[in-house]
């Protein structure tokens, strides 16, 4: 078990304190990340807007079956690393390990989901450029544009989230964690769920846009 | 702190608010049809911050950095959407009533 005086900086005064800190820079980090997506969001409503029908002409040749299970995946992986915090507070960090590790393989399934389904999309030509679908408005390049920089953008994150997991379930192993300090696990939950956030957005304005319309 | 029951249920009301969104976009709605899906992905975010990212059991202070976040993305389209709507542009005939692309 982790000593608790050897988990505290020598600038702190006591590890509460320690916590609130890094909690702290933490939301601030997310709060930037909000931003990072927000322009991505900003331009996808602005374009929706202007050439709705494109967009949901667009949204049509998406995989849905690939996107709602990848929200499922990733939904699900959000109690597991819930669940991991839950037992670390209950001092059964051999069962939050496990968490982390069942967080790892979910991540990892999300990404070869999402790699099966660009697969399909440039299979059906839906990259922006000379060779995009002539069947589809020219505005459609803007709707998949986005499709591809902000699930991209979103995969990127997942990876990033997947490595820091990696080095979290290896300090776990190594006994670096206790009831009374396991903040590294903590923000790792912070950042893994608001890389869930993200995509609990994507799902519906991607996949579900006048879904009703479909053929 | 949540029993882990709570946060299983949490979960399935996740899951369950995924299928409600899915189904309703099926369904020929309208105007509800973005409204609805919004909504549902706004309730969701709300069950993960609260619960999974435990906000609810969090200080003041914590509070304030989480608003922070969104009352800034809010600017951002607030400010972006005027200039847009109010301009000549792509967006205008949205509130000049002209028929648009």
């Amino acid at each position: 078990m982790a000593d608790a005086e050897s988990a505290l900086a020598e600038h702190f005064e006591e590890l509460p304190q320690q916590r609130d800190a890094a909690k702290l820079g933490m939301w601030t980090f997310i709060a930037t990340e909000v931003l990072f997506f927000g322009d991505l969001f900003m331009g996808y409503i602005v374009n929706r807007l202007a050439y709705p029908q494109a967009f949901a002409l667009a949204s049509h040749h998406t995989v849905v079956l690939f996107g709602t299970i990848n929200t499922a995946i990733l939904l699900t992986s959000g109690l597991t690393m819930a669940l991991s915090i839950h037992a670390a507070r209950a001092d059964n960090l051999k069962l939050s390990g496990r968490f982390v590790l069942l967080t790892i393989a979910l991540g990892l399934a999300f990404l070869a989901v999402k790699g099966l389904e660009y697969h399909e999309d440039f299979h059906e030509h839906l990259w922006p450029g000379s060779h995009f679908r002539p069947d589809l408005p020219a505005q459609a390049q803007i709707f998949w544009f986005l499709y591809w920089v902000m699930t991209g953008v979103h995969s990127v994150h997942v990876i990033a989230g997947v490595l820091v997991l990696c080095i979290i379930a290896w300090m776990i192993a190594r006994g670096r964690f206790s009831a009374e300090y396991h903040t590294p696990l903590e923000m790792t939950g912070l950042y893994w769920a608001f890389v869930d956030v993200i995509w609990i957005y994507l799902y519906p304005l991607l996949y579900l846009i006048n879904r009703y319309a479909a053929s | 702190m949540l029993s882990k029951k709570a946060y299983i249920g949490i979960w399935a009301a996740l899951l369950g608010l995924l299928l409600a969104t899915y189904l309703l976009a099926n369904v020929r709605l309208g105007p509800f049809n973005n409204v609805i899906a919004l909504a549902i992905a706004v309730t969701q975010m709300t069950l993960v911050a609260l619960f999974f990212m435990h906000v609810r059991y969090e200080k003041a202070l914590t509070w304030v950095f989480v608003c922070a976040g969104v009352i800034w993305l809010l600017i951002m389209f607030n400010f972006t959407l005027a200039d847009y709507l109010t301009r000549p542009g792509p967006l205008h005939h949205i509130v000049n009533n002209r028929v648009g692309p």
